[in-house]
């Protein structure tokens, strides 16, 4: 479904809506302070880590929220939405107390409207678009919040509106990966009559959702949830299946199929390469999270095991440090440190997740870049040295350059080192494919409009075309394949 | 959650004792038989509280659709698989893994495998000795109940040297002896060595001082074998490498055993407290 300016004006003039927009004044909606999410006591959360901090709005603030919003004639918000949720319908429907429907309308256009209700960064995506902060320098709606709220009403109400799906038509689709790109391409291509099957290399499906987000921000419960509807509406799934090694593009094209969208992600963690990096007690942090999310490694009950550190540091500002150092506290460290090269202002990660570190008592190391590790006679990491850093001219990137301060190193006790620098392209897919075009990154080369690779009948999104991105960004990529390779298929087919 | 586990089965087929630590195993799947070449491995998941562990495929048989694996029993992993019986199934199996070996006609091939190691060491073999080469193996293990698949390698191999740490079989020495004895009656062109860390590295120094080009097969510890967590990092060449993608084979000559020896470690406080708790609930 797209959102025409033709479309939303005639979902905007519906009745119900313009009935609700004279019952109360635009000033008075003004008034409504933006609402508070409840959340854990830091006390509390940090001792669990499969609770989660956010612990929803009740109806009523939902509904006072929902109020909040002006149904805006020119609803700049749904433009920052990487995947167009009909935002203004949807919180109409909350404000109207008719909470199914606002679920019903976050599932037009949005495969997994609780995962992102939760994990987007709202702040720079939808919400900074919203007319509150463009226009009037007030804080934004809380959109996210809100999409969370119908989202898990509906999951927790029993009914579950499973979106309606075209006759089927036979042909077989391919997804490779099972993360939110993924995700949303086999959503979108069943509703569509394809006959999809989505392809893991894990044991477990959902990607990042699963082996990266904790538990204590993104509940498993929800993703399997959202994957059940998934299932619902006729999705596959099979797990340890790695496509270009468990069996080939060819053998997949062999058993009939004739479309394949690559969600392969950005997998690979990399490294500082700095001296000692390789002692024991220094991961990254896909091994970190991997080893404590999908493992689960933190229950007594199961066999992998996790290293507990008492002073841990983890370098790097994003969302995969704030995860592994909360992590950290969660398994007990007396200590768990932010070492980040730039300042605060530059951190890529949500402004939340920052916000609740801080309030769980993470120390924040900014501007400060380590250099080497030491460790003990058994190789057990029990030190680093690192230095301070200063901002000079703005990069590539836009942010500041962080520039080494001369004299300014100092040591640091640590047993535990949780390295969050980034990753690169999963290089699997691309490395069974020679046709493929790759760039120098190893990101595959599509065509933004369609998401089309070199190859025609293949199809790419979210972080292996990306490389780190947002789950919301995957998914708008999976939906965009889904349009266009629907497009391809039924123009070859009829050739 | 378990979403889609229709196609692959997992199914054990044949189970046999080698010894009382060293277990075969025929498993069903239809793809990993048809898709894996010599030197890749697999990962496996044991029951829904399991870990992920790798074990190398010793063989495959595409027509029947089954792997052949070869296991020693370490820690819960390995035992907990062992405990499995013909019938059932093994949880999650995924593969095949890391570089295939690069099998070439080169000449005369010096394969060397320690204990277990004799298992990954196998499939090589084969397709060295299919590739026109001619194959020397030495087996080398503690004692006689350790020495296995004997008769397997020497259908594959032009001469088979058996060493014992304590003579109860063949030769009484280390693998480096048997190896080297040959190296100084005729001209190597090329080695392969599995086997324990400390095993591989004493095999390295021996043929870097002959100047002979060395593979040796890593077993790091592994998370996913995917390539995504690092766990399997080792220095080759002053670079860090991933066992699981970059690997598992590389230039003996270049890698830095002791650094594999120390990681190897990582985890050995864990590693003890499980198997403890495993053994006290059977
Ligand atoms: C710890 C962490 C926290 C994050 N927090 C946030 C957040 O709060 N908000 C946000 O918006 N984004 C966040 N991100 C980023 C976001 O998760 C990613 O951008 C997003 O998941 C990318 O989705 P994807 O579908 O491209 O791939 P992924 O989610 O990476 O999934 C790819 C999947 O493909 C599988 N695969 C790879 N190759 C093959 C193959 N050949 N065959 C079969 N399967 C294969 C992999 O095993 C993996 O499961 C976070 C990332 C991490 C690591
Ligand atoms: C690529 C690869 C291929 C392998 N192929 C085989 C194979 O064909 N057959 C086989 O029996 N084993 C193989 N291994 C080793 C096997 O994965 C481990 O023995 C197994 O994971 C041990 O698990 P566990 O829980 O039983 O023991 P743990 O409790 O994990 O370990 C018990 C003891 O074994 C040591 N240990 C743990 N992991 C290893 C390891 N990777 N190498 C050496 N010592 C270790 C520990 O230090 C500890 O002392 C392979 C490893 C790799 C990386
Ligand atoms: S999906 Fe993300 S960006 Fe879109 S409306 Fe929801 S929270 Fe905002
Ligand atoms: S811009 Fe803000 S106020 Fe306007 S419709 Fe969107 S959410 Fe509502
Ligand atoms: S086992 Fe995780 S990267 Fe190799």
């Amino acid at each position: 479904m797209s959102l025409t300016p033709e479309y939303l004006k005639e979902e905007r003039n519906q009745a119900w809506r313009a009935e609700l927009r004279s019952k109360t004044k635009n000033k008075d909606r003004m008034l409504i302070p933006r609402v508070k999410m409840p959340e854990l006591a830091p006390e509390i959360r940090v001792k669990h880590q499969d609770r989660e901090v956010n612990m929803g709005l009740e109806p009523g603030q939902a509904q006072t929220e929902a109020t909040r919003c002006m149904d805006c004639a020119n609803p700049t918000c749904i433009e920052g939405c990487p995947v167009s949720i009909n935002i203004p319908k949807f919180i109409k429907y909350i404000e109207k107390g008719e909470i199914l429907n606002a679920a019903a309308t976050l599932k037009e256009t949005n495969a997994l409207p609780a995962v992102c209700g939760r994990v987007c960064p709202q702040e720079k995506q939808c919400e900074v678009r919203c007319f509150y902060v463009d226009k009037l320098d007030k804080q934004a709606v809380a959109i996210g919040h809100l999409e969370r709220f119908a989202a898990d009403f509906e999951r927790n109400s029993g009914v579950s509106n499973i979106p309606e799906t075209a006759k089927p038509n036979g042909i077989k689709v391919a997804a490779v990966g099972s993360g939110p790109a993924s995700l949303s391409f086999a959503g979108d291509m069943v509703k569509f009559g394809y006959d999809v099957t989505v392809f893991e290399a894990l044991h477990e499906i959902g990607g990042v959702l699963k082996y990266g987000i904790p538990e204590f921000r993104l509940p498993n419960s929800v993703v399997d949830f959202e994957l059940e509807n998934l299932r619902k509406m006729g999705v596959k799934f099979e797990t340890n299946y790695i496509v270009g090694r468990t069996a080939s593009f060819d053998d997949l094209k062999e058993e009939g199929y004739k479309g394949f969208f690559i969600g392969s992600g950005a997998g690979l963690p990399r490294f500082m390469e700095i001296p000692g990096e390789n002692y024991n007690g220094i991961l990254s942090s896909n091994e970190y999270l991997t080893r404590v999310n999908l493992m689960g490694a933190s229950t007594s009950n199961t066999d992998t095991p996790v290293l507990h550190g008492k002073n841990v540091a983890v370098i790097g500002g994003g969302n995969t440090a704030m995860d592994s150092v909360r992590t950290a506290l969660r398994l007990g460290a007396d200590r768990a440190m932010i070492i980040y090269r730039r300042s605060e202002a530059e951190m890529p990660a949500r402004v939340e997740e920052v916000k609740h570190a801080k309030e769980e008592g993470v120390e924040f190391m900014m501007l400060c870049n380590p250099l080497e590790y030491f460790a003990d006679a058994k190789g057990r990491v029990k030190g680093m040295r690192l230095n301070r850093m200063g901002l000079g001219e703005p990069d590539a990137s836009g942010r500041r350059r962080p520039m080494p301060i001369e004299g300014s190193e100092f040591e640091l006790d640590v047993d535990l080192v949780v390295v969050a620098v980034g990753v690169s392209p999963n290089p699997l897919v691309p490395s069974c494919l020679p046709d493929l075009k790759v760039t120098k990154w190893g990101t595959i080369v599509v065509d933004e409009d369609k998401m089309q690779s070199s190859i025609s009948d293949m199809f790419a999104g979210g972080d292996i075309v990306r490389g780190g991105a947002t789950v919301i960004l995957a998914m708008g990529d999976g939906r965009r394949a889904a349009e266009n390779m629907h497009q391809f298929l039924q123009e070859t087919s009829i050739n | 959650m378990r979403l889609g586990k229709t196609a692959i089965m997992n199914k054990i087929i044949a189970k046999e004792f080698f010894s009382d630590k060293v277990v075969k195993l025929v498993v069903e799947n239809p793809l990993i038989a048809k898709s894996r070449k010599p030197g890749n491995f697999v990962m496996l998941r044991i029951g829904e509280d399991g870990e992920r562990f790798p074990l190398t495929i010793a063989g495959a048989d595409p027509v029947a659709g089954t792997i052949t694996l070869v296991v020693q029993i370490m820690g819960v992993s390995s035992s907990k698989l062992v405990a499995l019986e013909v019938g059932e199934s093994i949880t999650d199996l995924v593969g095949p893994l890391g570089k295939p070996t690069n099998i070439k006609k080169i000449g005369t091939v010096l394969a060397a495998g320690g204990g277990v190691g004799v298992a990954p060491l196998l499939p090589i073999v084969e397709a060295f000795k299919k590739a026109g080469n001619r194959v020397i193996t030495v087996i080398a293990a503690r004692n006689k109940d350790l020495i296995i698949l004997e008769d397997e390698i020497r259908k594959w191999s032009d001469e088979v040297i058996i060493m014992t740490d304590d003579g109860s079989y063949g030769r009484q020495g280390l693998v480096t002896v048997g190896m080297e004895e040959i190296i100084q009656r005729e001209k190597v062109d090329e080695c392969i060595v599995i086997g324990p860390a400390i095993m591989m590295k004493f095999a390295s120094i021996l043929t870097k001082k002959y100047n002979i080009p060395t593979q040796a097969s890593l077993n790091s510890i592994m998370v996913d074998g995917t390539g995504m967590c690092g766990a399997c990092r080792v220095t080759v060449g002053g670079k860090t490498r991933f066992t699981c993608v970059d690997g598992p084979e590389f230039d003996a000559h270049q890698v830095d055993f002791d650094e594999m020896l120390m990681r190897l470690g990582g985890y050995i406080q864990e590693e003890k407290k499980a198997t403890e708790i495993y053994s006290q609930k059977l």
